[in-house]
């Protein structure tokens, strides 16, 4: 198998992967980062939301071999003590019923605000809306990036 | 954990006291006795050990509080809310209290099982009698202490205070404490001295959720441990025929492939490898028994409906008399889909078979069912299994189902390797155990201005509801009352989902309710609450829910809601229903976008007794309320061959952010025990939103998903 070297949240790591494994499966089988999670594997509930040189990406769709020159950043690295904006935000309004989904849709949000530091009630639930809670925690995720905004 | 010898019992309370070597002090409970105060010793109390106990508090000489939470997280906030009852009786306060995963050895619990809301309900009095039975060892150490009489001191957020004003903390008395005899009783506190109880906690896991730490499932791993995909049968009806395991070995990374009844198991060095071999396996299967469709079960389902194979499930006066003098007879038939779960977090388990023993790990409701089941199907003694829960990325009734567990423990024992099974999304959503599909059909008989006679007929797959329903509204508010059951075995597999048989009956009854209403009219909700005076002082015992909380709960919800006050332009819509415990009931308010109806909003009035957590409390009302909702507009699912139609979220619709309305929760206040909550907001929710629709668009619904219905009316083209 080959091996690749990969940026992760500012490390240089690297893994031995088939060229064609999705980075979800090589940042939670090879680098034990398993905050990115897997629901779906075909880009439909953004669970495995990661960013990509800042961009909010599907790591079920991108494949290990096409990462290099590239920053990866996962909800492990999303910020050192776990004080991203949103992250507080997310803590303040207790977001999380069951929290599976909840690491994509901090990596979506946070990169939706990174971009739109005053968004509207309609853009927040725009760019959330790709994004799929099964325990339905949207009412309180809608809130928690309208107060991330703020702290931004 | 090292324990100091002098360990001290008491028959009675069946708790158990140690000071711990390494500092502090030790007390263990038994939910098993804890519960039941009559319930025998299971073995001599000399030999017991700690293991016995499964729910502990333990307290530092710093007087900081850990408590091991019993039960389950599946996303119901009970791993919150459950050790707040604890530390409210213990009198300590939140902020120096740590909540842990309970110890996992599955033994003695009462209700280690997170399904149906019942986890607060039946913890509630044993948690309070815990807690203070604690409070009261500590007061009787420093009582001895101070060499004074207990009752002169007092004790309020982890200090006690004798009458000259003098202090000590918990942590200062904990190793004498330890040594004391268990009281036999200890004083509850009033409910309006709650300081814990009533205010808002945050989920004691958010911040490993909000940082993604392993918590889950699916992020337990061991070293050396296999990843396993497993190709199951493609059709219910099917078996395994040949296989040809050559491409799937070829795979980078896989190292065994491993047939198992009429499964095949792929293992791998990782998740991705694993699926990929397995998608490289070619099979034939054959087929053993009939292969379904949707079709047919709908053929089926009707002919039940429209024959005479019932069981009578309750009946009341006379409904045949009822129906024959009646001004006017209504009769309607709802029909509604089986359902995948699709927990966010597919299914998955941890296997460890060896020689001595045998080590589970996973998302699990049913610990103790499952321990039993794997020991029975490796033969083996339950003694030697071992198992922990993880949290659980939603549950839903699909982790009361232990197969994935026992597919993970018989590829361990084939393997002879620590193995974790996981399930593809689509694996997920076609290996099983749906909710089945109902119908219902609804007559009523209306004279003189009043509903006199009601009938109800279920024609359900595999399963009937469960006995108490019939004795859910409208029993006892109608004289003239049946409910009747008949049934289709079918070999889809099926099981609970989130509040069975509610979760659909409610819609049927409740729109059914609205249209009485319009054919009587007379407002929807006044309507209810008149039914509802005709069951407040009944002396039928059968009767589950209390007419006169479901008229608060009613009344909560109008004002609320502005019911009838609506602006221009928006539309309302009214349900209620009362299950697991809990009445609850919702307004659900509508606009139309192009003609298209918009859910904007959903009032919802909820009396589930005390409320321990607030916003937990509230978070699991919105859920439910939402999935109700989500579930009740876009699910859909199907079989055709035997095979299920949906196998991902890209044909499944599952509700999303965009789709969602603004839920506006209210508690009824009183004193009463507190209620489970994972699951009564859900029921009406399908009801309010389809007589909000009726009211905007003047368009009865009656099957789900509504959106097939819409689309298929003039509304949508
Ligand atoms: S797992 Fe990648 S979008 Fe669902
Ligand atoms: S919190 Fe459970 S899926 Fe979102």
């Amino acid at each position: 198998m080959p091996n690749y070297t990969l940026n992760v949240n500012g490390k240089q790591v690297s893994v031995t992967a088939d060229a064609d494994t999705p980075l979800l499966w090589v940042l939670r089988d090879e680098l034990n980062l398993v905050g990115t999670k897997f629901g779906c594997g075909i880009a439909q509930c953004g669970a495995c939301t990661v960013h990509i040189d800042g961009v909010a990406t599907r790591s079920c769709q991108i494949q290990v071999s096409i990462l290099d020159n590239t920053k990866i950043t996962t909800i492990e690295g999303l910020s050192k003590d776990g004080n991203h904006p949103v992250q507080e935000a997310w803590k303040e309004i207790d977001v999380p019923q069951c929290g599976y989904c909840q690491a994509g849709q901090i990596m979506t949000a946070s990169a939706f605000l990174a971009e739109n530091k005053n968004p509207s009630e309609e853009e927040i639930r725009n760019a959330m809306h790709g994004n799929i809670c099964r325990c339905a925690s949207y009412n309180r995720i809608e809130k928690a990036v309208k107060v991330a905004s703020q702290k931004m | 954990m090292k324990l100091h010898k002098n360990d001290n019992f008491s028959r009675r309370n069946f708790l158990k006291t140690s000071v711990l070597a390494s500092g502090g002090m030790l007390i263990g409970f038994n939910f098993l006795t804890a519960c039941k105060p009559e319930a025998k010793m299971p073995v001599d109390i000399a030999s017991l050990n700690f293991n016995d106990f499964n729910a502990f508090i333990k307290i530092s000489d710093e007087g900081y509080v850990t408590i091991f939470s019993p039960n389950p997280e599946i996303g119901q906030g009970v791993k919150t809310s459950m050790p707040m009852i604890i530390a409210e009786e213990l009198d300590v306060e939140w902020k120096t209290v740590t909540v842990a995963q309970g110890i996992l050895d599955t033994k003695n619990y009462t209700r280690q099982v997170a399904g149906g809301s019942q986890s607060i309900r039946q913890g509630w009095d044993a948690l309070r009698q815990t807690g203070a039975t604690a409070k009261q060892m500590l007061v009787n150490a420093a009582a001895k202490k101070w060499n004074v009489d207990a009752t002169t001191l007092k004790a309020s957020k982890g200090i006690i205070t004798n009458e000259k004003g003098e202090k000590l903390g918990y942590g200062a008395v904990v190793k004498e404490a330890a040594l004391l005899e268990v009281p036999e009783k200890a004083q509850l506190k009033e409910t309006k001295d709650f300081t814990i109880i009533g205010q808002d906690a945050i989920n004691v896991d958010i911040d490993k959720i909000i940082t993604g730490e392993p918590l889950f499932g699916l992020d337990y791993k061991t070293e050396g441990m296999l990843y396993a995909s497993v190709l199951r049968p493609p059709a219910f009806g099917q078996k395994l025929d040949t296989y040809d395991d050559a491409k799937a070995k070829a795979v980078n990374g896989v190292s065994d492939v491993l047939k198992f009844g009429d499964k095949i198991a792929v293992l791998a060095s990782s998740t991705w490898a694993a699926m990929k071999g397995k998608k490289a396996l070619s099979a034939t299967w054959k087929t053993d028994s009939k292969a379904e469709s949707t079709e047919k079960h709908d053929k089926i389902l009707n002919k039940i409906l429209d024959g005479k194979d019932f069981d009578v499930r309750r009946e009341d006066g006379n409904i045949k008399k009822a129906f024959s003098t009646a001004d006017k007879v209504i009769e309607r038939t709802y029909n509604s889909p089986f359902l995948p779960h699709n927990c966010m977090e597919p299914m998955n388990f941890y296997a460890d078979v060896t020689a001595d023993k045998i080590h589970l790990v996973g998302p699990i409701q049913t610990p103790q069912w499952t321990a039993n089941r794997v020991a029975k199907l490796l033969e083996r003694k339950v003694d030697e299994i071992h198992l922990e829960m993880t949290r659980m990325g939603g549950g839903f009734g699909r982790r009361l189902y232990g197969d994935f567990a026992l597919e993970a423990a018989e590829i361990s024992n084939l393997a002879k390797k620590p193995i974790k099974v996981v399930f593809s999304r689509e694996d997920d959503m076609t290996a099983g155990t749906y909710r089945p599909a109902i119908k219902y059909r609804i007559k009523a008989s209306l004279k003189d201005g009043k509903v006199t006679g009601y009938h109800l007929k279920e024609a359900a797959v595999n399963g009937n509801m469960y006995g108490l329903i019939p004795n859910f509204f409208p029993a006892g508010c109608i004289p003239n009352y049946k409910v009747e059951t008949g049934n289709y075995k079918s070999n889809i597999t099926t099981g609970a989902w989130r509040a069975p048989y509610t979760n659909f009956l409610a819609f049927a009854e409740q729109s059914f309710f609205d249209e009485l209403a319009t054919e009587l009219n007379v407002d929807a909700i006044q309507l209810r609450l008149d039914l509802l005076q005709n069951v407040k002082n009944t002396d039928d015992k059968r009767i589950e829910y209390s007419g006169q909380r479901m008229e608060d709960t009613i009344k909560l919800v109008r004002e609320k809601s502005n019911w009838g006050k609506n602006a221009e332009g928006t539309y309302q819509g009214f349900a209620a229903y009362y299950s697991h415990n809990t009445h609850v009931a919702e307004v659900a308010e509508i606009e139309l976008k192009d003609g298209i109806p918009v859910i904007k909003k959903v009032t919802v009035a909820v009396d589930c007794g005390v409320v321990v957590n607030p916003t937990g409390a509230k978070n699991q009302v919105e859920g439910g309320v939402i999935d109700g909702i989500g579930h009740a507009m876009y699910a859909d699912f199907s079989f055709k061959d035997g095979k299920p139609e949906y196998k991902n979220f890209d044909k499944y619709r599952l509700i999303r952010m965009g789709e969602t309305p603004k839920v506006e929760v209210h508690f009824v206040q009183n004193n009463l025990s507190p209620t489970g909550l994972g699951e009564p907001g859900l029921p009406p929710a399908g009801g309010a939103v389809a007589n909000a629709i009726n009211a905007a668009l003047g368009k009865r619904l009656y099957n789900q998903p509504f959106v097939n219905e819409i689309k298929k009316s003039s509304i949508l083209g």
